[in-house]
């Protein structure tokens, strides 16, 4: 199994999934301001799903806490981001 | 200096546990200072990526003789293979060297994986007598009369005072931001790492890369092999595992609507790198930032009552030939720590007892290292050098040893050719030798 799809990689990666998010996203800003959805591309998660009303579907559950998304964003307001709580989310074990 | 107050009260506080605030932890706790060093993931490493060859063996040795013997370490690095690629070609330059330092101790470099390594390495600074707290996220910093005095773990009672933060909470750094010692950064100044650690036996790691015991082999590819978005991709060998990844440029990947994952995928698939990842197994995929910019995006380093270090400072060298950060981490970590420790000889925590910490990183190469090498990272980052010169090369050869009954060309007329068929003017082509020599050569 060289090759892989995004949903095997997922899977090699142990998340401690913490009780609230910690980004959260204004999906008004998503929808009514935003036409160029960087996060959707850069995210290395996959996790922003562009909806067909112009607005964006976001889980954190599986985030590498890495920060590109807020960077790529270019709508002031639109990321709420910070770090889960101590000892939560993505945990490495060999990388 | 007012009076510290009355709560327990650290010599320093360091925030992050990757390789700049171990060492500094080392550093501090070692010369008696009382040390608290702060980790947000469940263990020191859970959240860190490199590629990773640990460059900073020298370093660590004059810490820790011997490191490499109690350290977890994978394989020394003897060999370095830099390739320029365009979609079907590869042109490598291949240096193997045995000799003193790179075969033997201290080493020159070593392939590590984060998570183990770092754990180690934090567990030494804990064993020199500092406090490690890992589950402990920092949200801010504490001011008392516009010093700062501690840092605000999430958490009840999270206040915790110390006469000197260091942050060393990587490239990220809201730390730094918290105390205005740095700017929100443009999506050109960074990129994005995507990795994966594949399993492969050891005895075929060393027939496939020609490697004896526990030399290792690092890989570095340049060109069409990230397609049009600006990056690269590496390949090192573990002991029984290779760690591989794609970087690009986060607004060259926007402009471009390429997903990180697929240059991966589409890098393994490269005819000059499929054989090499042949029969492995993926073991854990990752992702993590890099300061692309370096010098560009340094921080202020220091107020009154805190330092930076490390990625959060900016001191990554990632430029083309070079993907540095970890030994910088340390070495300006321990700068940072050499500076504290004076600051708590005199009792004066102030930003111009700190500003020593600019004497610190020269004497340790940090600052100057940098300074050298401050116009690399944007020509790197430049379309030509990125995407054209190294598939000029790769067709260039191509070219050069095609037998197919046509008359052969010689290398002079075959560049004319080449440059023409990319569209180069002579003149653009100068200025970017001199732009080479100005980033590499002097
Ligand atoms: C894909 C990739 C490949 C690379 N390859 C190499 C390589 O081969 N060789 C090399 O030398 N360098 C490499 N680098 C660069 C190297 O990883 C970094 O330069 C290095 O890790 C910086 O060390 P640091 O200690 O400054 O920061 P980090 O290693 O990032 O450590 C920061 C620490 O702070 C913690 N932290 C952050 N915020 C908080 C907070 N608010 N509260 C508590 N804790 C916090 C983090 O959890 C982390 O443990 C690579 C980077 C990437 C992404
Ligand atoms: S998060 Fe930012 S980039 Fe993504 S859709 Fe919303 S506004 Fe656009
Ligand atoms: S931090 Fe990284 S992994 Fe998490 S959502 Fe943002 S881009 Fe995706």
């Amino acid at each position: 199994m060289v090759m892989t799809t995004h949903e095997e990689k997922m899977r090699t990666v142990r998340f401690r999934v913490a009780a609230t998010p910690h980004i959260v996203l204004n999906s008004e800003i998503c929808r009514n301001q935003c036409s160029v959805h960087a996060c959707v591309y850069v995210c290395p998660a996959n996790l922003f799903v562009p909806l067909d009303d112009g607005g964006i579907l976001f889980n954190y559950e599986q985030c590498f806490e890495c920060g590109t998304c807020y960077i790529a964003c270019n709508q002031e307001g639109a990321i709420d981001w910070s770090y889960p709580d101590g000892g939560y989310g993505v945990t490495f074990r060999e990388s | 200096m007012t009076a510290p107050p009355a709560k327990e009260q650290f010599d320093v506080i360091i925030v992050g546990a990757g390789p700049a605030g171990s060492a500094a932890a080392l550093l501090s706790a070692r010369a008696g200072l009382k040390v608290m060093l702060l980790e947000r993931g469940e263990y020191p490493g859970a959240k860190n990526v490199s590629g990773a060859v640990f460059y900073g063996s020298a370093i660590l040795n004059e810490l820790i003789p011997n490191w490499w013997e109690h350290a977890p370490v994978e394989r020394h690095i003897c060999r370095r293979d830099i390739a320029f690629m365009s979609p079907t070609t590869s042109v490598a330059l291949d240096f193997h060297c045995v000799g003193d330092g790179y075969g033997t101790a201290p080493y020159n470099g070593f392939t590590v994986l984060r998570p183990k390594f770092d754990r180690w390495l934090a567990a030494q600074a804990e064993a020199a007598g500092a406090f490690v707290l890992t589950s402990a996220v920092v949200d801010d910093v504490l001011r008392e009369n516009g010093r700062i005095v501690g840092v605000r773990v999430r958490r009840e009672q999270g206040e915790i005072y110390g006469n000197v933060v260091i942050a060393c909470d990587g490239v990220n750094s809201f730390l730094a931001k918290k105390a205005g010692l740095q700017r929100t950064f443009h999506p050109h100044e960074l990129s994005l790492g995507v990795k994966e650690v594949v399993g492969l036996d050891p005895a075929i790691i060393q027939d496939r890369f020609r490697l004896n015991d526990n030399d290792g082999i690092a890989f570095e590819y340049l060109g069409a092999i990230t397609e049009d978005v600006h990056g690269g991709a590496f390949l090192y060998t573990n002991r029984d595992s290779l760690s591989l990844g794609v970087i690009g440029q986060i607004s060259s990947l926007v402009e471009r609507r390429k997903r990180p994952y697929e240059l991966l995928e589409r890098f393994k698939a490269h005819p000059a790198v499929a054989p090499l990842v042949r029969g492995s197994k993926l073991r854990e995929y990752s992702a993590h930032l890099i300061p692309e910019s370096g010098w560009a995006m340094k921080p202020k380093l220091y107020t009154d009552g805190m330092l930076v270090a490390g990625d959060a400072a900016g001191f990554c060298l990632a430029a083309g030939l070079y993907l540095e950060g970890m030994n910088y981490a340390m070495q300006s970590g321990l700068a940072a720590a050499e500076t504290a420790i004076a600051a708590c000889a005199r009792g004066n925590f102030s930003a111009r007892t700190l500003a020593a910490y600019q004497k610190h990183l020269k004497q340790r190469h940090v600052s100057t290292d940098f300074r050298a090498y401050r116009h690399a990272p944007s020509f790197v980052n430049g379309p030509r050098l990125q995407n054209l010169y190294p598939e000029m090369v790769a067709c260039g050869m191509e070219q050069l040893f095609r037998v197919d009954g046509a008359p052969k060309r010689k290398i002079l007329p075959l560049a004319y050719r080449m440059a023409r068929q990319f569209e180069m003017k002579p003149g653009q082509l100068f200025r970017d030798a001199y732009q080479v020599a100005r980033a590499y050569l002097w």
